[in-house]
């Protein structure tokens, strides 16, 4: 089976491209990219005024299954990950039961082929049942697919099992993801500390606990020599710790979130629960320096931490309601709003959300190379629309841009040589 | 001038004029409680559901008098001896009242926000009661009611709040509510207390009581909360007293002509000295009865007072 994308802008990072060409896959790798490429045998994917770039990597995702597929299952977390251009995902392990065993990450990768859409690469628990005492077995969890490990949802609480993890995973090459969060500070919180917590009474989550957070990690980096990935980055006090590391030439990457450059504690007044997200949504100043680090490279790449919860767990107390909210489908355009803005540019967005992704958790993809997986999205940059529950192909619906007009939208998203979603019919 | 607000949920909604009406109001219906039978028809046939999730008992028992001098009918519920307690949900609770015919909700809620919650998922009236550390706009009516009458105005006082701020929904509508009406709010209290300048919602934080104590109109103690966290955030009750705790002496530094306020209940020994007990710049059990004629007020003006 041969694709050919005919008159698109390509933008490829990994070899510095951003022209216009032709991309042409066939059994489910990239196997040419030219200008004016004529198949004839090759299904035509028409692409002016579109951008074909690597398929976009998410490396912070929760699919919730097993165990709480009332809010989202690996098939249609899948959908809502092509739907929003994107090809592969990594699937935090704060699952029920946790992903800390073999059998749990063959299941979600079962679960992903079943599904067919995007590639579901799941990540590990760093220690047993995420209760930051014991080691998880790297080695069997690595042999069964499982391409990282992280207690995402909670850290590891101690320093010393923290640098035992970054210490045991370099016999497998697995890299360590971090939620870093000092529990001591944030433990009762629910919204940003200042604010957010002044104005609607409610404990508060201070900046700081983020950024001491970050700075252990950074050091335990240091000591044991490995590298270390900081999740969902929110603050600007922890990006000034990372910015300090990588000038020490310390080996630690970062990553942030759309709604932490997109949003300010201020989505919060009014209790509106689906703005309430762990790390909080923080002030002005903070979300400047996200920007700021998105530019001067400092955070490495954008990751959704798509978090579906039902109106169970939402349309409550906003003090009961769950922290998280999704983000597959509004990631782009939220993205390609800072190109808008001139913060960022169009290839810098790519690697952002493409190569930099597949190169910290080493994954296939990130790039149209020749010899490359045949992972592609097409997105139109100026595609206006507007978010609604209807929009949207998560079973959850608990976005806090509900209502934004946003500009820029997939319109093929490839994964493997095959057209996984199209918002376009397609010719033969 | 009309009152359009569907709820009564934080000091902030209101305008100037709107807390003035609701004081005048207040004002007007104060005169039925010194009637020898004090009850009027005016809510006949109206339901009034308290849903008190928390300990009370000067707010529950104020809106309750309120209730039934207005002729309204009362629905009681405590989170315990409910089906709360079996897990039914906030929202079903409440929506199982609505289906009864209540008319407005009375909450009183440990967690902030949770009126809002309710004044959104049930489209019927709702006055918040108390909700966490966030709100408590009826108290901060009734303290405004008390000090208009004894000063004849709520602007240019200097009002100083003694204690808990950061945690103290009775400090934040007051602090809010003072300040809409043109007075100086200053706060004090032990620092772990206090909350930042930027986060103390426009009041001015001293770290000495003296200065906050210092030529005040009106002087407003707060509970230590020793149930919550009291024992974490200073070193002993017996600290508290000795440096935040008021006494003859300390409130010798506010006007002579000083009110003495508390939003009850108190802790005698703590935060006041018993030798403040008859003293007669306290205004402690005014702010009582002025509960409920604020509390009258809020009922009318919500429920239309058509039968």
């Amino acid at each position: 089976m041969k694709i050919l994308l005919k008159g698109g802008r390509i933008v490829d990072p990994s070899q510095g491209l951003d022209q216009a060409a032709d991309l042409l896959l066939e059994d489910g790798k990239v196997v040419a990219l030219a200008p004016d490429l004529a198949e004839e045998d090759a299904r035509v994917l028409p692409c002016e005024g579109l951008i074909v770039c690597p398929g976009l990597i998410d490396l912070h995702v929760h699919f919730r299954e097993p165990g709480e597929e009332w809010k989202e299952t690996i098939a249609t977390g899948s959908l809502a990950a092509v739907a929003g251009g994107f090809t592969a995902v990594a699937c935090m392990p704060n699952t029920r039961p946790p992903n800390d065993n073999a059998e749990v990450t063959r299941y979600i990768l079962k679960k992903a082929q079943e599904a067919g859409l995007c590639r579901v690469w799941p990540v590990a628990c760093i220690t047993k049942g995420q209760k930051g005492e014991q080691l998880t077995e790297f080695g069997e969890l690595k042999e069964a697919g499982a391409v990282a490990v992280s207690d995402d949802g909670r850290p590891v609480p101690e320093a010393a099992v923290m640098r035992l993890a970054l210490e045991y995973a370099k016999n497998f090459d697995l890299p360590v993801i971090s939620h870093a969060e000092e529990l001591s500070l944030s433990r009762g919180g629910h919204v940003n500390e200042g604010l957010a917590s002044a104005r609607l009474g409610l404990r508060g989550i201070p900046a700081q606990g983020e950024a001491i957070a970050i700075f252990r990690e950074v050091m335990l980096a240091e000591l044991t020599g490995s590298p270390v990935h900081i999740a969902h980055v929110s603050t600007r006090s922890g990006v000034e710790i990372i910015r300090r590391a990588k000038e020490a030439g310390l080996s630690v990457t970062a990553e942030t979130a759309p709604h932490y450059f997109s949003l300010t504690e201020e989505a919060t007044f009014g209790y509106h629960t689906n703005a309430k997200v762990n790390p909080p949504l923080r002030s002005e100043e903070d979300r400047r320096a996200i920007e700021e680090a998105l530019r001067d490279g400092t955070i490495d790449a954008i990751a959704t931490d798509h978090a579906p919860h039902s109106p169970l767990e939402k349309f409550c107390e906003f003090e009961r309601a769950a922290f998280g909210l999704i983000g597959l489908e509004t990631a782009l355009p939220l993205a390609l709003h800072l190109v808008e803005r001139g913060i960022i540019s169009l290839p810098r967005l790519v690697e952002l959300l493409s190569c930099a992704p597949a190169r910290i958790l080493k994954l296939p993809g990130g790039s149209l190379r020749e010899g490359s997986p045949a992972d592609v999205t097409v997105f139109d940059p100026e595609a206006r629309w507007v978010v609604t529950e209807e929009e949207l192909h998560s079973k959850s619906k608990n976005s806090p841009f509900l209502g934004w007009e946003m500009r820029g939208r997939a319109v093929y998203t490839i994964v493997g040589g095959r057209v996984v979603f199209s918002r376009r019919e397609l010719l033969s | 001038m009309e009152f359009f607000h569907r709820h009564i949920l934080d000091i902030s909604a209101f305008t100037p004029e709107d807390i003035s009406y609701i004081l005048n109001t207040a004002e007007n219906l104060k005169e039925i409680l010194s009637r020898p039978i004090p009850k009027v028809p005016t809510l006949r046939g109206k339901l009034v559901a308290h849903l008190f999730f928390e300990p009370s008992t000067r707010t529950r028992l104020s809106f309750e008098r309120a209730a039934k001098t207005l002729s309204a009918d009362v629905f009681n519920l405590t989170a315990r001896m409910s089906s709360v307690e079996k897990g039914e949900t906030l929202l079903d609770t409440v929506l199982n009242l609505k289906a009864m015919g209540a008319d407005l909700f009375v909450i009183r809620h440990p967690m902030a926000g949770a009126p809002h919650f309710i004044a959104r998922a049930t489209e019927t009236r709702v006055i918040n009661a108390g909700d966490g550390f966030h709100a408590h706009p009826t108290q901060a009516l009734l303290d405004m009611l008390t000090v208009r009458e004894k000063k004849g105005t709520l602007s240019g006082l200097k009002v100083a709040i003694i204690g808990d701020i950061r945690h103290s929904r009775v400090a934040h509508s007051n602090i809010c509510g003072f300040r809409k009406m043109g007075s100086e709010v200053f706060v004090s209290g032990p620092a772990t207390m206090l909350p930042p300048e930027r986060e103390a919602l426009g009041a001015r934080v001293c770290y000495r009581l003296e200065e906050a104590l210092k030529d005040a109109d009106v002087v407003m103690a707060l509970r230590v909360q020793k149930e919550r966290h009291g024992r974490e955030l200073f070193p002993s009750l017996r600290e508290y007293a000795r440096e935040f705790g008021l006494n003859a002496q300390k409130l010798a530094l506010a006007r002579e002509d000083c009110l003495l306020m508390h939003p009850g209940p108190i802790n005698w020994g703590v935060e006041l000295h018993p030798e403040l007990e008859n003293d007669p710049r306290s205004v402690i059990l005014e702010q009582v009865t002025n509960g409920v004629a604020v509390r009258m007020a809020l009922l009318v003006l919500l429920l239309g007072g058509g039968a």
